[in-house]
């Protein structure tokens, strides 16, 4: 087991693993947050179905862990990948040879995603608790905290560059999961990779869909 | 030999040693036939610079067929040049236009040091291919031909990982330095073979942990290093490598760990 985690190729797996789990949760954060097209209640409801359980707290426990093991890993291997180039060439490849800009500036996405998250974390989860009545039940009124955040157009300009990087780290990230698994064969390869930019593309616009919606119908 | 000739501005780095800092300077080429090789046109600009008494421009090279792997540097950001699947010592200068300039730089990575020039060492990965790179049993004579069997797709994969021929330019292309393309063509092509199963798992634990204690860096499946391979090795033969070290590490421990002191 140490062998396996010492060396880049552990490592690049546990970067797969951790990375599919955010992969999960964001698409299905994504499609649940598309309730908000529908009603608030409707959305509101969401929320309090998934925070009235226990799972939830297995779930958070889960994603926190993976992201730890995501960015602690991402620094150990970006740090030595940096320190095995040594120096940079004079002129940087513009011909047939050159790598998709997604894949030569993972860390830097990665590094705007996690303050993203944390700055997301805060805003919406302990953001200001506003009530609401649905049905009988009393709940959380997040869809009130998110029409408030959303008519604001820094934060909503903040909010779509991220997710707009977050399917950068998604479109190459996910595809390169395979191959880190061990799982990127001849016949496979491109589905793969296609697979995995229709992916990151359906999360990004699902994602950015809501704030946009938001923001252009209270202006 | 007719044919059209161009002139070239080439800056070429020029290092005296391993210990110099190093730096472009600029050369003409003039002259030179379009159905000149990028290392006989390297080749006429030395004779320039003997005859004025200067230093030559140092460059690694030796079948200048495309085989051997020895020659190999980057141009204008490109390992082995502009051109996909093809070595700098076949690389023809009709690939390129009338008054271009040509910065031309050696393979860049921490383990592969400067020389001098455009030299560069990669005995790094001559220790990555003696940590395991070989099959040591006996395999007894040869038997005939047909007797052993292998599937016609398991030879033709195996056949296409052989054909790397070790010059060292993905990890050129590499923005890590991964010797992840190299490492995974020589387990893979051994790996597919009958004759490399029994240290199939001790191959892929050795060769892995060498590449590791050399100094390379990790993939991230930029798939700069396919591209710029001159023998079209794949990236699937990464993915290959992975599964074998998985396999390996799972239910394998390493008899000896030479391959890791590097
Ligand atoms: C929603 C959050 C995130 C998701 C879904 C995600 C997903 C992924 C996936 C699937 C990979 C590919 C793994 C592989 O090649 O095996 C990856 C790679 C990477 N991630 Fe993330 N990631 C997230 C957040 C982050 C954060 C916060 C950072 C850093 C601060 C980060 C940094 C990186 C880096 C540097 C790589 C490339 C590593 C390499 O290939 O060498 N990621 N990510
Ligand atoms: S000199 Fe042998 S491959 Fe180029």
């Amino acid at each position: 087991m140490s062998i396996f985690l010492g060396s880049t190729v552990g490592k690049k797996f546990l970067m797969g693993i951790t990375g599919l789990i955010w992969a999960g949760f964001v698409l299905a954060h994504m499609a649940g947050n598309l309730l908000i097209f529908f009603s608030n209640d409707a959305y509101n409801s969401y929320g309090h179905a998934l925070t009235s359980g226990n799972i939830i707290y297995i779930a958070e426990t889960v994603l926190i862990l993976a992201l730890l093991i995501h960015v602690g890993t991402a620094v150990l291997l970006t740090r030595a990948n940096r320190q095995a180039k040594g120096s940079a060439y004079v002129v940087v490849s513009q011909g047939k040879k050159k790598a998709t800009l997604a894949s030569r500036t993972m860390a830097v996405q990665g590094s705007m995603v996690l303050a993203f998250i944390i700055l997301h974390i805060i805003t919406f989860k302990y953001g200001t608790y506003y009530e609401t009545n649905v049905h009988g039940i009393v709940m959380r009124d997040l869809a009130k905290l998110i029409s408030e955040v959303f008519s604001e157009p820094g934060y909503v300009a903040w909010y779509v560059v991220c997710l707009v990087l977050l399917g950068f780290h998604l479109s190459h990230g996910v595809g390169s999961t395979f191959q880190s698994l061990g799982l990127m064969e001849g016949t496979y390869r491109n589905l793969w990779k296609k697979l995995s930019c229709v992916y990151a593309i359906i999360v990004a616009l699902g994602f950015i869909s809501q704030p946009l919606y938001i923001f252009l119908s209270a202006h | 030999m007719s044919g059209k000739h161009i002139n070239l501005t080439l800056k070429v780095w020029r290092q005296k040693g391993p210990k110099d800092h190093g730096s472009l300077v600029e050369y003409q080429a003039k002259n030179v036939s379009e159905d000149a090789s990028f290392l006989e046109m390297v080749d006429s600009v030395n004779e320039e610079l003997i005859s004025k008494g200067d230093e030559p421009i140092a460059f690694d090279h030796d079948c200048r067929e495309g085989i051997c792997g020895s020659c190999g540097f980057v141009i204008d950001g490109e390992a082995h040049g502009p051109l996909k699947s093809t070595t700098v010592c076949q690389l023809h200068m009709r690939n390129f236009s009338d008054g271009a300039t040509l910065t031309i730089e050696p393979f860049r990575a921490k383990s592969f040091p400067v020389i001098k020039d455009l030299m560069v060492d990669r005995s790094a990965f001559d220790r990555i291919i003696s940590a395991g790179g070989f099959i040591s049993v006996n395999n007894g004579n040869a038997v005939d031909a047909n007797a052993v069997l292998i599937p016609k797709t398991d030879a033709d994969e195996a056949m296409s990982s052989a054909t790397c021929i070790g010059c060292g330019a993905c990890v050129a292309a590499c923005k890590n330095a991964s010797a992840a393309l190299f490492t995974s063509a020589k387990i893979s092509h051994m790996a597919l073979l009958p004759q490399g199963q029994v240290e199939r798992k001790e191959r892929a634990l050795n060769m892995v942990a060498a590449m590791d204690a050399q100094g390379f860096g990790s993939c991230t499946t930029t798939g700069a290093c396919e591209a710029a391979c001159p023998k079209e090795i794949q990236l699937t033969n990464i993915s290959r490598m992975n599964r074998e070290y998985f396999a390996a590490t799972a239910t394998k421990r390493p008899k000896h760990k030479d391959g890791g002191a590097g």
